[in-house]
């Protein structure tokens, strides 16, 4: 396997989405391969950066706006009853 | 005291009990916010959208099975409905988040790597830094929307790519391909900044006829 096989298939083998012998293949090469074992290692992070990077914050006014909404949605729908 | 899960809460929010729905809410909130900031990036298109799912999750929750998370159930309602806007803008009323002249895109053009390096730090250190929020926005303002879309669709929200596919109403090879070029666009983008330039690799040349780089052999 090549360099450039192995980039057109980084995607299945990052998500776990390989077949057996092809992945046997993929790895074989990265075993023998310094730069594209660091380049599969610095996708990965880059996900793991992304999926757990740190929420915004809702600005103040929007919250309060968005919660108010929620409440007179919720009362609609269920009733007075429960009113905090 | 421990906190309540998703699930019990969102039992008691069946029930009738708002201040169930209001902590799941609250417990949300900012991430449902983020998701639809950066697919949108608009803030008031992402506050609406946001205020949208919300209100739209409180109005069909007789009705959610529980089959996923609420999270789940919860990032799909509020992708659909920033995915909507998007459209919207586009002034396209079809499905398609494609232009008919749209050309497919195919794996000869990707990119190859051009900086390789190891990481100074890990993503459990890095994702805790201000600074790293900042490269991480501004990395993906970089990427076309068509892959913007792709990669928070799949790797930040979590859809399969037959999920993805249908979201954007594309081909599950073209979803994959736009992926790639994506994911290693970030890649290369956040590896300038955190890579470690003494733990700097040269495209590798075990293969004199193909190697990564600017030195390809043609």
């Amino acid at each position: 396997m090549k360099c450039e096989e192995l980039l057109a298939m980084l995607n299945d083998y990052v998500d776990g989405d390989i077949a057996p012998g092809i992945c046997e293949e993929f790895e074989k090469h990265l075993a023998g391969c310094n730069p594209c074992q660091v380049v599969v290692d610095n996708i990965r992070k880059t996900i793991t950066l992304y999926k757990e990077g740190q929420p915004y914050e809702l600005p103040a006014p929007f919250r309060e706006r968005l919660h108010d909404a929620l409440r007179k949605k919720w009362k609609a729908k269920h009733g007075s009853q429960d009113e905090c | 005291m421990t906190q309540p899960s998703d699930s019990e809460l969102v039992h008691r929010a069946k029930a009738g009990d708002l201040a169930a729905f209001e902590a799941l809410t609250n417990r949300y909130e900012r991430q449902i916010y983020s998701l639809v900031l950066h697919i949108v990036r608009h803030q008031q298109d992402a506050e609406d959208v946001t205020q949208q799912a919300f209100l739209s999750a409180l109005e069909n929750l007789d009705g959610f099975r529980e089959e996923a998370s609420f999270a789940t159930w919860l990032r799909r309602i509020a992708t659909y409905a920033a995915l909507k806007i998007i459209r919207k803008r586009r002034g396209l009323d079809t499905l398609s988040l494609e232009a008919a002249t749209e050309p497919q895109e195919g794996y000869e053009t990707i990119p190859h790597p051009e900086y390789i390096a190891d990481w100074r730090q890990s993503p459990d250190i890095l994702v805790r830094q201000n600074e790293t929020r900042k490269l991480l926005d501004e990395a993906l303002s970089q990427l076309d929307e068509k892959h913007r879309l792709v990669f928070l669709l799949r790797d930040v929200e979590g859809l399969s790519i037959k999920e993805t596919a249908e979201a954007m109403a594309l081909s599950e090879a073209n979803v994959k391909v736009r992926l790639l070029r994506a994911r290693l666009q970030l890649r290369e983008r956040l590896t300038q900044t955190l890579g470690d330039p003494s733990r700097q690799v040269e495209p590798h040349r075990h293969d004199q006829s193909l190697t990564f780089g600017s030195d390809t052999a043609e």
